[in-house]
């Protein structure tokens, strides 16, 4: 009996995730006119995210995890990401340098997430860097996100802030340390 | 209800001890290891891999977080038992509260459910909830500094009065938020607790924490009346959850604790070493209980009503003037609680043997109506006081339960 007798909850994230309908060359993400490609449903359409979470920091840099799905036929590919808590968002890998040691750094093309695949982004792992944020990221706030696909479609999400020891990934480029102690 | 019930169902037929051991791997491992289980019962001559493999589990039961009501309080008690109260770090203001209230309830809705908690650094640990329940409770510091006007403050959110018999020592006194977690397994309650806390870290600082067990799930049928430390049936005399009497009893109706209740939080020391100098009848006669069963000693049966008018040959009461069920029970009905008790067994020091006792918990609408009157009644006169000591005391205000999407304590923070 492996089977859990209930379904998981995500009160936080699914209560506020918002999907948004495509919008082609729009970059007002509140639109939610339909997209005007060809194609049935874009990649915006295709997607939710679950369980997303930030880390608390008072400034400079954070990152936000969770896990991207896409539940259409085609791939997806996440280009870009903006968020209302930092000024500058980029999408990271972590991989092991030359010396060894593990680093994070920008995902050349972005992250691209299979048809009826989804994407864990976790600390020690893929991940949303906030590299300067807009002011201090408290345990309980809530944090907007918007993922912009290659198909010009967006989707928006809520993470909540959680405070976490975690997630102090050496940054490749500055050999800054994002952690906040 | 109907996993529990399934559960029982099981352990009425008896689980063998192997069959218990194979439940648990097959479970575990998957179907490798239920090959190998059947193959290896079979070699022992009984079982079959789909009856080793339909054992229930105790830890996959779950009890619902969102409701009218936070559980932990009508929930069947779980073995065991961690109350932790918290105080406020001294910047903590009204919105701090809110999100520490919106992450610790987002928290427990997920670990309740044997989900991880957002950032659970140890996942894993949460897929066992094993009917865990968290109940938050505000201490009048709280209240205060969350709500908008101070007419939230209950008149009895307050430290209860000064009884003859209290000993307090200030480590186990008050707090302005606690937390109980209750689980079927001792592990599960650990994580949670470990968990909930790292989320309150940044808003709160430990008071204090106390633990305290009952019989392990399954060992007992469920629904037996407690045994306390010195042997007795404790609590038979307690309204049964959902009925009417204690919805009457436990409930506020109104206000923004409507749907929640009160919670006092008694540690009661018990002196093993006196109460054993204490013959049978001795210990019979301070309770006006059997030993046996729980029986009034006017009765037979645990539940049967005690006749507190009949008397001995020579006259005297058969349950005497000074016994416990004599002096807790009231002419006036309404000065009844809900007993939620755990018991504790610290480690004993010096020349001691045990340090243990009782971690009294009582759900009560109305502190002061309910509650003081029926403990000042045992202050004035019990012969149990000659045994135990309250060492310790807090009253919290338990808000009442939330929707998916909301949070515990919204009725006074949002």
């Amino acid at each position: 009996m492996t089977a859990r007798l209930t379904t998981p909850t995500v009160a936080l994230t699914l209560a506020a995730l918002v999907v948004l309908a495509g919008c082609s060359s729009n970059d007002d993400t509140t639109s939610t006119s339909p997209s005007t490609s060809a194609s049935a449903s874009s990649a915006g359409d295709a997607v939710s995210i679950d369980d997303a979470w930030v880390k608390a920091a008072d400034s400079g840099m954070s990152a936000a995890f969770g896990e991207i799905k896409n539940t259409g036929t085609e791939d997806v590919t996440v280009v870009s990401v903006t968020s209302s808590a930092s000024s500058m968002v980029e999408l990271h890998e972590t991989v092991e340098n030359e010396t060894g040691a593990m680093v994070m750094r920008q995902k050349d093309g972005g992250f691209t997430i299979p048809a009826g695949g989804d994407l864990v982004l976790g600390p020690g792992a893929n991940h949303i860097m906030l590299l300067d944020l807009t002011e201090p990221l408290k345990a309980g706030d809530e944090a907007t996100f918007t993922l912009t696909f290659s198909d010009d479609s967006t989707v928006e999400f809520t993470a909540p802030t959680k405070d976490y020891s975690g997630a102090n990934e050496t940054y490749e480029d500055s050999e800054m340390d994002m952690g906040d102690e | 209800m109907t996993a529990r019930d399934q559960a029982h169902e099981h352990g009425r037929g008896g689980p063998t001890r192997r069959q218990l051991l194979f439940g648990g791997a097959v479970a575990g491992i998957g179907a490798v290891a239920a090959i190998g289980a059947d193959t290896l019962a079979r070699g022992q001559g009984g079982g079959s891999a789909s009856t080793e493999a339909e054992q229930a589990l105790n830890g996959d039961l779950t009890v619902p977080f969102y409701g009218t009501h936070q559980a932990g309080v009508e929930t069947p008690p779980q073995a065991h038992a961690t109350l932790i109260a918290l105080n406020l770090r001294p910047e903590i203001g009204r919105d701090d509260l809110r999100r520490l209230m919106q992450v610790l309830s987002d928290d427990a809705s997920r670990l309740s459910q044997g989900v991880a908690a957002l950032a659970d650094s140890e996942p894993e640990l949460a897929h066992v909830p094993a009917r865990l329940t968290v109940t938050f409770g505000f201490g009048p510091e709280l209240v205060r500094r969350g709500a908008a006007d101070v007419s939230a403050l209950p008149s009895w959110l307050r430290p209860l009065p000064a009884f003859g018999v209290d000993r307090l020592e200030e480590a186990w006194n008050d707090g302005d938020l606690l937390i109980q977690v209750a689980a079927d397994d001792a592990f599960t309650v650990a994580h949670a607790q470990r968990m909930l806390l790292k989320d309150a870290r940044s808003f709160t600082t430990v008071r204090w924490t106390q633990t305290g067990f009952r019989r392990a799930h399954g060992s007992e049928k469920s629904g037996t009346t407690m045994r306390n430390l010195f042997g007795q049936v404790d609590g038979t005399v307690n309204p049964a959850p959902t009925t009417e009497d204690f919805d009457g009893l436990v409930w506020i109706t109104d206000g923004w604790l409507a749907g929640g209740t009160s919670m006092v939080v008694r540690r009661i020391s018990m002196d093993l070493d006196t109460w054993d100098r204490l013959d049978r009848s001795g210990r019979e006669q301070s309770t006006g209980r059997l030993l046996s069963n729980g029986a009034p000693l006017t009765g037979t049966q645990e539940h049967d009503e005690p006749d507190f008018e009949a008397t001995t040959a020579i006259g005297f009461p058969v349950i005497a003037e000074f016994s416990h069920i004599r002096r807790a029970r009231s002419e006036d009905t309404s000065q009844r609680i809900f007993r939620r008790a755990y018991n504790y067994d610290d480690a004993p020091r010096g020349d001691q043997v045990s340090t243990s006792g009782l971690l009294f918990v009582s759900f009560q609408a109305d502190v002061d109506a309910q509650f003081v009157p029926l403990q000042r009644r045992l202050d004035d006169l019990d012969l149990l006081n000659e045994w135990t000591t309250p060492i310790g005391s807090a009253v919290f205000a338990i808000p009442p339960g939330c929707t998916e999407g909301g949070y515990i304590g919204e009725t006074l923070l949002a």
